[in-house]
């Protein structure tokens, strides 16, 4: 199954895995996966989110033990217990958050955990020699090892990150979505020093979303499914649409309201070319009285700028926001919830910005509504408890006592007090970022079935899902976004879980 | 101090005996009262035959003076709340003082208030606006009002004396009760119906949880900020305008000795440094610690030297109990 | 941004010393102002003096520097160097051995005291501002217990000779013909606070900020995450840094104590070293958000803060108005580092 490296024709694979499998509680991230990979090869693993491929890759790097199964390393059995045994046997990873240090300069950073000394103290000229060594060695000689790392561009940064890496003299690199933070110019540089380091015989492991950036870069493929090793095949093996396939092919497991005709509703909110710095981009969007219009795309693309932008957290916004027709300022959350706009957020992620997890679930509750509860200066308490045993019920939130701190619940009863919290505001425009993420089969089923029935009381929401099946099963219109874009428009039958995919990945541009 | 019993590791504890983790630091200082009390009262049995302590004409007494702390530790815990401090209370007290004595006449005591009102809100603009830590602006702002009252004063103790209304309040007495005290009770019970009550309460300890999450549920958090920090500002002038009233004048450095205490009073009853937790018992319960902590130390003619250790090794004990513990749970 | 790349190694070093250069152009432009200005003109009598002046604050400000780095702040530096002063007025007598004993001995408890601050906030787990104020108290009372009222007996040949200029040193003690020597002649002038300040930097400062314990410190005050994620030792670099602090801060008290042959437990002596230090560490570069910055910055930015007054007592300001400048200094040296957040377009990074 795996593809043969240019070079070496009858070499041995480098990295065997062999049966592996790993479950987090009752979820299954990897099932009985057999991978290999081999010296001097770039190997691209693909696959939506939660088809395992992270995992795979912490099996590797030794951040997870696996539950079953093994893994031989040239040849000799490996176990790593942690991070460092890796990074001894020579896998090194490089993930999607970066562990430079900002206001170190680029020598310190790629000397950080063992610099040249003389007499116990470091060494600067040495470290300098040996950053420059090794960002000669990637082709990236223009970058001064004295520059701090904060002021070099990101895709510079993850050249650091790379020489930082080899510094360490690896056997195999693996890349974690290292290229989604990069503009196409700056991946290319990266692809380049990708290929030279296959070249000089390393094995190179890489995550990417982008199909067009993996076509142009990897030896062999590997697509995953729901933990599950799908196929491997040399570059050129598959067709897009092929590939496309592989990554979907399974069954709608959840199962959506019924939508209601399409009807040309009045217009909500309206969003007339907005843009803010250089992450959104000329940004049309119209939601209807009872639309439920979702968000799609890659993660990053802009749709959690564009959420919070809509809900006043982004200062310096260009275009224009309507409501009811009506030109509106958007200046912070607390102008966007007032009269007149009526706006909730569901954010990204309730533990850091939905929730003050010490505090009772009845603070949580009630803490976007309190000024309806109030009479003057304070707040009535039976009113209060009166809300709160309504917002429990209506969500059917399954708690011991409102009193109980809200950190106690399940994270899918967290998310329902996340979003009772908003609905006791009575909002018009709904917000939601990814709100089922991480969240148990039963309550999404409940969250759709809400979503739905508060359209057809008449609120417009804006969903941004992660999962397609969501877009597809819940959605009336899907926006997919593209670098700061909405590129493409799906409505009716339209929404495919092919159309979404091909204007994610924004195959259409990458065919020009 | 084998007071401290409670681990606050409530999980695995059968259900009789578990306390709430925010009651916890309230039990524990009200039992080191006790022992404050106890130890105090077994001195002065022993060296003077009687037990001065108990008597309530005494603690009365001891409330009265404590009662300027109490003020000033009600506005500290507001800001504490939200996860912030303010240091410049010290010559916020004094500048009211000042400022309330050198006005005279009827308009006193707005003067002291508005004196403290407006450092605080400036404060709260330079923490809320500016975004600079807490500790530094408000270290910045007492300097500032330092300089402004050495600057007013010469540098001498001002000669106008505090107004007979002043006066009245810091030491007359009702029943025989001093009225001070029922300054302290009014602003109690103002600041338990602020905590638990009203809407501003209930954001102050939100954003003193997640400063995001709060922001992002639409409360005013830069708002919110501003108050409280205007609030803790007037309860410095009140206390500043008290303390002159209580000692006739005002002079310099009469604040110094009331920052220190009011944090540690907050502190050790059970509001966290960090913010977002606390309940507004443990603060009065810190004060009254601290208040007679006070008079067993000067009972004992203990000197100021031992005073300031006693009060540092207080505060980090204190901490090491309730700090570790809440780090554990989270 | 692009630009960058093609900048040379010097321009890169001078961006990043930025802070520091501004620091001591802004010096020399007071101090050379300061002197053109000076009734009696430049003399090495007003250099020994202004030096005196200087290096007390100038080591507490690299006191603050160390914990600053970390991205935490240390309240107790004044304190930790008022204890080490009222310590040497007691040890600071008798035989030269004894006197050698308790210079060490003052030393040691610096150190000592920031040691406690570190491991309260490493093991105690408790901020290291709140912990520090705290501390703090623990040591002025300690001061107090060792100097009710101010006094104390330092030898009078130490402190002379400390306080003055090398030919002094010579003549007190006697070596290189009594400071006649003609070998001796070209470095008889330089003042001995001036000598001493140079040799802390270049001998204590600089290895520290050299060794892998220095830059991790930097390390976690940039972004202790990623320290971490790149398998630095954080708690001993964390303890380490208050220990550097405390022996700082005891050398500032220790110096003190030879400049005024006493010892004294001045509490808002202390509070004012501790805020002075802290306006020195901001005016000398310094990041209070941790990271950016070193001690020599420091240096200089006491040098700054004391040329100031300098300048009041030439032009015979109101010495009361001394307090409400150092504070409107801190204050406006706060408030410029704090104009980032006009930049901040996204309003949840204000929150991190």
């Amino acid at each position: 199954m795996t593809g043969t490296p240019p070079s070496e024709q009858a070499a041995p694979p480098h990295v065997v895995l062999t049966g592996v499998s790993k479950h987090y509680g009752g979820v299954t991230a990897l099932d009985n996966v057999d991978f290999s990979c081999d010296l001097g090869s770039i190997h691209a693993v693909l696959g939506e989110n939660g088809a395992g491929k992270s995992t795979l890759i912490k099996i590797m790097a030794g951040v997870v033990q696996p539950d079953e199964g093994s893994m031989t390393l040239a040849g000799k059995p490996q176990a790593f217990r942690h991070p460092a045994a890796a990074n001894a046997a020579g896998i090194v990873c490089i993930f999607q958050e970066l562990s430079l240090v900002p206001d170190l300069s680029v020598a310190d950073n790629i000397c950080i955990a063992d610099p040249p000394r003389r007499f116990g103290l470091i060494d600067s000229r040495a470290q300098r020699r040996h950053a420059e060594e090794m960002l000669a060695r990637i082709g990236c000689e223009d970058v001064n090892p004295l520059t701090r790392v904060r002021d070099l561009a990101l895709s510079r940064r993850q050249m650091v990150e790379i020489a930082k890496a080899i510094s360490k003299d690896p056997t195999v690199l693996i890349l974690d979505e290292a290229t989604s933070a990069l503009t196409a110019a700056d991946v290319d540089r990266v692809f380049e020093i990708l290929r030279r380091l296959r070249d000089s015989g390393i094995s190179i492991l890489t995550i990417s979303h982008r199909m067009h950036e993996i076509d142009a870069v990897a030896d062999t493929c590997s697509v995953f499914r729901n933990g599950r090793h799908i196929e491997t095949f040399k570059q050129g093996g598959r067709s897009e649409k092929e590939i496309v396939q592989m990554m979907i092919g399974r069954e709608i497991s959840a199962h959506f309201p019924p939508k209601p005709p399409p009807k040309v509703g009045e217009p909500l909110l309206e969003v007339r070319s907005l843009g803010w710095e250089n992450r959104l981009k000329e940004i049309d969007l119209l939601i209807g009285r009872g639309e439920i219009v979702g968000l799609g795309g890659l993660d990053g693309q802009g749709q959690k700028e564009l959420l919070i932008g809509l809900f006043g957290v982004l200062k310096g916004m260009r275009g224009e926001v309507r409501v009811d027709g009506k030109s509106v300022s958007l200046t912070s959350p607390n102008a966007a919830k007032k009269a007149g706009i009526d706006m909730a957020l569901i954010p990204e992620d309730r533990k850091t910005e939905g929730l003050m997890l010490p505090m009772s679930i009845a603070d949580n509750l009630t803490i976007a509504s309190l000024e309806q509860f109030s009479r003057g200066p304070l707040v009535d308490p039976a009113a209060l408890d009166k809300a709160v045993e309504d917002g429990i019920d209506r969500m059917q939130i399954k708690i011991g006592s409102s009193g109980d701190a809200v950190s106690t619940l399940s994270g899918g009863n967290q998310q329902k007090v996340v979003i009772a919290k908003w609905l006791m505001t009575e909002p018009r425009i709904i917000l939601l970022n990814d709100p089922t993420r991480g969240i148990d089969v039963g309550t999404k089923q409940e969250i759709y079935l809400l979503l739905r029935a508060l359209a057809e009381e008449g609120a417009g929401i804006l969903f941004y899902s992660t999962d397609y099946e969501e877009l597809i099963g819940c959605c009336d219109r899907v926006a997919v976004m593209y670098d700061g874009r909405v590129v493409s428009e799906l409505e009716g039958e339209a929404i495919t879980e092919e159309n979404i995919i091909s204007s994610a990945l924004n195959l259409a541009e990458a065919a020009q | 101090m084998d007071t401290i019993a409670p681990k606050p590791d409530t999980a695995t504890r059968p259900p009789l005996l578990r306390i709430s983790q925010e009651n916890q630091p309230i039990l524990v200082a009200a039992g080191f009262i006790l022992v404050i009390l106890a130890v105090g009262t077994a001195y002065t049995l022993s060296t003077q035959g009687s037990a001065t302590l108990l008597s309530p004409t005494y603690l009365l007494q001891q409330l009265q003076v404590g009662s300027f702390l109490g003020i000033v530790a009600a506005g500290m815990m507001l800001v504490i709340l939200l996860g912030h401090i303010d240091l410049s209370v010290p010559w916020t007290i004094a500048a009211a003082a000042m400022m309330a004595t050198a006005v005279g006449g009827p308009a006193a005591i707005p003067v002291g208030l508005a004196v403290g009102l407006t450092v605080g809100l400036v404060n709260g603009m330079g923490v809320a606006y500016l975004r600079i830590p807490s500790m530094i602006f408000t270290l910045g702002v007492n300097a500032v009002m330092r300089g402004l009252m050495v600057a007013h004063t010469g540098g001498f103790a001002p000669q106008t004396a505090a107004t007979d209304l002043m006066q009245w309040l810091a030491v007359a007495k009702i029943f025989g009760i001093p009225v001070a005290l029922l300054v302290w009770a009014t602003v109690s019970i103002g600041m338990v119906v602020l905590l638990n009550r009203t809407s501003v309460g209930k954001y102050i300890y939100a954003i003193g949880n997640k400063e995001a999450a709060a922001y992002l549920a639409g409360v005013p958090t830069r708002g919110i900020i501003v108050l409280a920090f205007g609030l803790c500002g007037m309860a410095a002038g009140l206390a500043g305008t008290l303390l002159a009233g209580y000692s006739t004048k005002a002079y310099q450095g009469m604040g110094d000795a009331y920052l220190l205490p009011a944090i540690a009073a907050v502190v050790i009853g059970g509001t966290h440094i960090l913010g977002g937790r606390g309940r507004y018992l443990g603060t009065l319960i810190g004060v009254i610690l601290i208040v007679l902590l006070n008079s067993v130390l000067s009972i004992m003619q203990m000197p100021e030297a031992g005073r300031q250790v006693i009060y540092g090794s207080v505060i980090i004990l204190m901490l090491l109990v309730y700090g570790r513990g809440t780090k554990i749970t989270q | 941004m692009k630009g960058r790349g093609t900048m040379g190694d010097l321009g890169i070093r001078l961006t990043h010393n930025a802070g520091l250069l501004t620091a001591i152009s802004v010096f020399i432009v007071f101090y050379v102002f300061y002197n053109m200005n000076h009734p009696r003109g430049f003399s090495t009598a007003v250099l020994i003096q202004n030096s005196n002046e200087v290096y007390t604050l100038a080591m507490v400000a690299m006191a603050q520097t160390v914990p600053v780095l970390l991205g935490g702040l240390d309240l107790s530096v004044g304190a930790i160097m008022t204890l080490v002063n009222c310590l040497a007025s007691h040890l600071l007598n008798g035989s030269p051995l004894q006197m050698f004993f308790g210079i060490v001995v003052c030393m040691a408890a610096g150190a000592a005291c920031g040691f406690l601050n570190g491991c309260v906030v490493v093991f105690g787990r408790i901020q290291p501002i709140i912990a520090t104020l705290a501390t703090g108290a623990i040591f002025v009372g300690l001061a107090l217990f060792l100097r009710p009222t101010p006094g104390g007996n330092v030898d009078g040949d130490l402190s002379w000779a400390a306080t003055n200029d090398l030919f002094e040193i010579a003549a007190t003690y006697g070596f290189a013909d009594d400071g006649e020597a003609a070998w001796f002649k070209p470095i008889a002038w330089i003042p001995v606070p001036l000598l001493l300040l140079v040799f802390v930097a270049l001998f204590v400062w600089i290895p520290f900020a050299r060794s892998v314990t220095g830059r991790t410190v930097y390390a976690i005050g940039s972004g202790e995450g990623a320290a971490y994620m790149s398998g630095l030792n954080i708690e001993r670099a964390k303890i380490a840094a208050f220990t550097l602090g405390g022996f700082f801060a005891g050398l500032g008290g220790l110096y003190l104590a030879l400049q005024t042959s006493s010892g004294n437990a001045d509490i808002p002596q202390a509070g004012a070293y501790t805020l002075n230090s802290i306006a020195a560490v901001v005016i000398g570069g310094t990041s209070l958000l941790g990271g950016v910055g070193s001690a020599i910055g420091s240096i200089f930015g006491a040098l700054v803060l004391r040329t100031i007054s300098f300048n009041f007592r030439i032009f015979e300001i109101d010495p009361l108005m001394q307090p409400l400048f150092e504070g409107v200094v801190l204050l406006v040296a706060v408030s410029l580092g704090a104009l980032r957040v006009l930049r901040v377009k996204n309003t949840l990074e204000l929150f991190r």
